[in-house]
This record gives structure tokens, C-alpha cells and sequence, in this order.
């Protein structure tokens, strides 16, 4: 089994960096689509044509200039177990439609895990660089420089009206999605929120959960990202999030100081009980997992509780995903086994 | 409120798009979006963002249900890969890059739904895109020629005027 690594480490080597204003943007991915000219797209490819696309692009790898961005390992899907792809899925290396339903589809992740470049997903190629904090800007002019550097090997499907072609038409002219995974639990708590989030969806924005489309917003997050990608440049869409982002750091900065300093009480009761229950409770599921796990971040990020590295809640965001927990202990747990096992992982990782 | 699609059944799913203050809302029942393909929100897999699009893209109303129109998607195909334009509007996916090409006519409404635009302004790759690159340079340059003439600075206008002949040289006739 080839590169297991990916599967055996919760947390990926760039996320243990922590970047830019990280008490509330976790972490930041842009990702751009691109297909190959003379190739149909994939979801109308031959088993044959979806290989010589794989080929053509695995040549790539070759180039020099790739190496510093560290030691790209392709891993084929077809070679792993459900479970791994399930795991690469919680680590937001692959997406659930690479891991379901791709065929002859691989990926390429770098040693730290920064960079996963996906192959015969829904277009053939799919660049997406990650960065922990609020880093929109570094990860643009990295998937760029790497797309410059694939684009010299291999011809694009590239049209001077409607710009890169790409399978689906919410990714044509740019092919560029860029998102950025906020913890906002103070705009939660006094409920301005929905304000905001429907104030993002009109200047052509869009928030989702964690895992994408149709997910839900588990534990405080939300993932912003760009929904329009034609007749915007690249500059404009990277400063037009970057913007919005800002200011909604700045809501959330406000929402924090105000809790702390109009309900101080409530405020410590609520984290510290949460940090009681994470610390102690025999049997948890995975929705009260990532509230508890969201106040304690909070308790953390307004120095509350200073025993609990923000480390270790990253990894604990993963660890309690079902896959992982399954692959930590064992394949088939029942849904009641799975809340045991996971209030004793937190339990070890949080309590004392 | 009644069903777009079929008129009868009450509408129990609604979805607003907003894209440049252009608001769209629509609202259907769930026998017609099941029989879409649509997933209803809530189950597994959610509410996708192609439901959306097919459900963009075959939304005429006035027309719904008319066999003609129904029809003529059908006739629409691209000769490269040979997705037609119903089933494309059905999976909200193009099969190919020469799809963009076919179906051409019918798109700009579709991405101004999407995007609210139908040009794309952004990066232009070096190799494919070699030519849209000049052209957008010696757009740019003759624009700036204008502005220099209108100012009255001929020095840098003579200059300009000599580097847009240059790059016409490049230019391959077409």
C-alpha cells in the first residue's frame, strides 16, 4: 500500500504552523480547475483516455521547478482502502467526488500536504494549495505559479471568451474557488450570523459547511468562499474575499470583546463547562464533539483556558471525524461504540 | 404556493439565487424535483450545486412542458463528444471543451444566471492563449495612444504607435 502516511497523521504538517489571524480563520485552500484540450472531460472519458490524461499529467511531475514545493507522491485511488479515502476526504486532500466517483483518478500530495493536485476528478486537473490562518493571497500566487508550470507541458482547454472550460459551468473563465474556513461562534451566539452570511451571498460569495456542498455548519465553521469565477479577474476575486473576510473577522472581534464584557459570567461558565464535559463525559457524539470542542476553541482564543494548545483542537477536528475514529479503532464500530471511543480520545487529548 | 413545474402539487422547495442584485427565486414540489434526478435537501448528498444549474437551465417559464422546446434541446448536440443539450441540461455538465462551442448560442443566458457574466477577463495561459495575450497588450496600448494624442503628448504617442506596429507584425492572419 503506497504512501499510508497521507492516512496515518491527523494533521497535516502546514496546519501545524499557524498563520494569520488563526483565533478565527482556521484555514485557507484555493483551488483551480483545469482540462486538457484534445481530452474529453472526464465524466465522458474511456477508461483509455482518463489512463493517457493520468499519464500525461504524471509526466509533469518531472519537472524540476516542482521541487520546491517538496516531494509530490501520486497515489492512485483505486490503491487505497475505503477507509484511507475516507480519511484523505477529512483532511480536505481529496474531495468526496475524487473518493466516490472518479474513475482512474489520483492524486498528487505533497510531503507537508500543502499542495494536493487531483486528476480525472470532475475536470482533469485540479490544483489546490493550503495554508493555515488567512492566507488567500500566498495560496493564489502558489496554485498560479503551479498551474504556469503544468500549462508548459500540456495543452489547455482555454477559449478567449469564456476562458479556462471546465465540466461544470460554475467553474468556467478562472476555474478559481477560493475559500476560506472561519470558526465565528460569537456572530452564532448573538445571532447575527444570518445577517451576515446572507449579506456575503449578495456580493457574489457563497459560506457552506466544513465539507462542502450540501454539508452542514458543524462546531462554528463555516467555509467562505468565491461563487462566481467568469468575467471576474483572478486579483479580483483573491481581494473581493479577502476583503469580506476581513471585515467579518472584524464582526467577529466585536461580537467576542462585547460577550466578554456584557455577560463575563456566562461567558466562562459556558466554555468552562464545555472544557468540563470534553474533559470527562464517557460517550459523545460527533455533533455535541464539535460544539464542546468550538466553545473550548473560543475559551482558548479569548484566554480563558490557557492549558489547551490550538494544535490539538485541529487535530481533534479530524480525529473525530468518523473515518479516522474507525481507523484508530477498528473498521466496524457501531454507531454507539464510535461516541465511546470518541469521548475517550478527547478525553486523552484534552483532559488532564 | 403551487408547483412551477407542474402546476398542481403545493411548492415545498424553494431556492433564491442572487447574482448581481438580480434576484431569482424558485419554487417546486418534490415529486417534480425527484423526478428531476434532484436530491432533496436533508437526505445524503444533499442539495447539489448541479440540481441548481439543471434546474437553471431548463427553467423557461412560459414554455415548460412544451414539447417543441423540448424538442429542439434534443436536436442541439455537440459533434465532438455527442452530449446533447437535453441531457446536458439535465446533469448541469458539458462532456467536452468542444461542447462550449455547440451549445454557444444558448449559453450566454445560462452563465449570466450563474456568474452575471458572460466574458472572461482573467489569467490568459502563455502557450494557448498566446495570441488573446497580444491582443489584449495592443488593446491596452491603443487606448493609451488615444489618451496620449487627446493630451497632446506626441512624443509618447510616436512611441506607442511604434510599438503596436510591432506587435501587428506577430499576429498571425486568421
Amino acid at each position: 500500500m503506497p504512501n499510508l502516511r497521507f492516512t496515518e497523521q491527523p494533521l497535516s504538517e502546514w496546519m501545524s504552523q499557524g498563520g494569520k489571524e488563526s483565533d478565527i480563520v482556521i484555514s485557507t485552500r484555493v483551488r483551480i480547475a483545469r482540462n486538457l484540450i484534445h481530452h474529453p472531460f472526464p465524466m465522458l472519458a474511456t477508461n483509455q483516455q482518463s489512463e493517457e490524461v493520468l499519464g500525461l499529467l504524471r509526466e509533469v511531475l518531472t519537472d524540476e521547478r516542482l521541487q520546491q514545493y517538496g516531494m509530490l507522491h501520486p497515489v492512485l485511488l483505486a490503491d487505497l482502502e475505503e477507509l484511507d479515502k475516507k480519511i484523505l476526504v477529512e483532511k480536505h486532500l481529496i474531495s468526496p467526488n475524487l473518493a466516490g466517483e472518479s474513475r482512474k483518478g489520483a492524486v498528487f500530495i505533497s510531503e507537508d500536504e500543502s499542495l494536493s493536485i487531483m486528476v480525472n476528478e470532475e475536470d482533469h486537473l485540479r490544483i489546490q494549495c493550503l495554508y493555515p490562518g488567512f492566507q488567500v493571497q500566498e495560496a493564489w500566487d502558489k496554485a498560479t505559479e503551479i498551474d504556469d508550470i503544468f500549462e508548459d507541458h500540456v495543452d489547455y482547454a482555454f477559449d478567449g471568451n469564456r476562458g479556462f472550460l471546465t465540466s461544470c459551468p460554475t467553474n468556467v473563465g478562472t476555474g478559481l474557488r477560493a475559500s476560506v474556513m472561519m470558526h465565528l461562534p460569537a456572530l452564532v451566539l448573538t445571532q447575527q450570523i444570518n445577517r451576515i452570511l446572507s449579506a456575503v451571498s449578495q456580493v457574489g460569495l457563497t459560506v457552506r459547511g466544513i465539507y462542502g456542498e450540501g454539508s452542514e455548519a458543524m462546531g462554528n465553521l463555516f467555509q467562505i468562499s468565491n461563487q462566481i469565477t467568469l468575467g471576474q479577474s483572478e486579483t479580483e476575486i483573491i481581494e473581493n474575499l479577502y476583503g469580506v473576510v476581513l471585515q467579518i473577522i472584524e464582526h467577529e472581534k466585536n461580537a467576542r470583546e462585547r460577550l466578554l464584557s456584557e455577560s463575563r459570567l456566562r461567558m466562562i461558565d459556558r466554555v468552562m463547562r464545555s472544557y468540563g464535559i470534553l474533559s470527562h463525559a464517557a460517550i459523545m457524539d460527533s455533533k455535541e464533539a464539535a460544539q464542546r470542542l468550538s466553545d473550548v476553541r473560543l475559551g482558548v482564543d479569548i484566554g480563558l483556558i490557557d492549558d489547551v494548545p490550538a494544535g490539538v483542537l485541529n487535530e481533534l477536528n479530524v480525529m473525530t471525524q468518523p473515518g479516522f475514529l474507525q481507523k484508530l479503532f477498528g473498521e466496524n464500530l457501531s454507531p454507539g461504540e464510535r461516541d465511546m471511543y470518541r469521548a475517550k480520545l478527547i478525553r486523552e487529548k484534552v483532559g488532564k | 404556493m403551487q408547483c412551477q413545474e407542474c402546476g398542481k402539487r403545493p411548492a415545498t422547495l424553494h431556492f433564491t439565487k442572487i447574482v448581481n442584485g438580480e434576484k431569482t427565486e424558485f419554487h417546486i414540489c418534490e415529486a417534480c424535483a425527484r423526478e428531476k434526478g434532484e436530491m432533496i435537501p436533508g437526505t445524503t448528498g444533499g442539495f447539489s450545486i448541479h440540481n441548481l444549474l439543471s434546474g437553471l437551465m431548463d427553467f423557461h417559464p412560459g414554455i415548460q412542458g412544451h414539447p417543441s422546446a423540448a424538442k429542439q434541446n434534443e436536436n442541439i448536440r455537440c459533434e465532438e463528444c455527442g452530449l446533447t443539450y437535453s441531457q446536458f441540461s439535465k446533469i448541469g455538465r458539458f462532456g467536452c471543451s468542444s461542447c462550449y462551442k455547440y451549445f454557444n448560442d444558448r449559453l450566454d443566458p445560462l452563465f449570466k444566471r450563474v456568474h452575471g457574466n458572460t466574458v472572461h477577463v482573467g489569467k490568459v495561459p502563455k502557450r494557448a492563449g498566446s495570441h488573446i495575450q497580444v491582443q489584449r497588450k495592443l488593446d491596452d496600448l491603443r487606448r493609451e495612444l488615444q489618451y496620449r494624442i487627446v493630451q497632446e503628448e506626441f512624443e509618447e504617442a510616436a512611441a506607442l504607435r511604434d510599438q503596436i506596429r510591432e506587435l501587428e507584425k506577430n499576429i498571425p492572419a486568421e
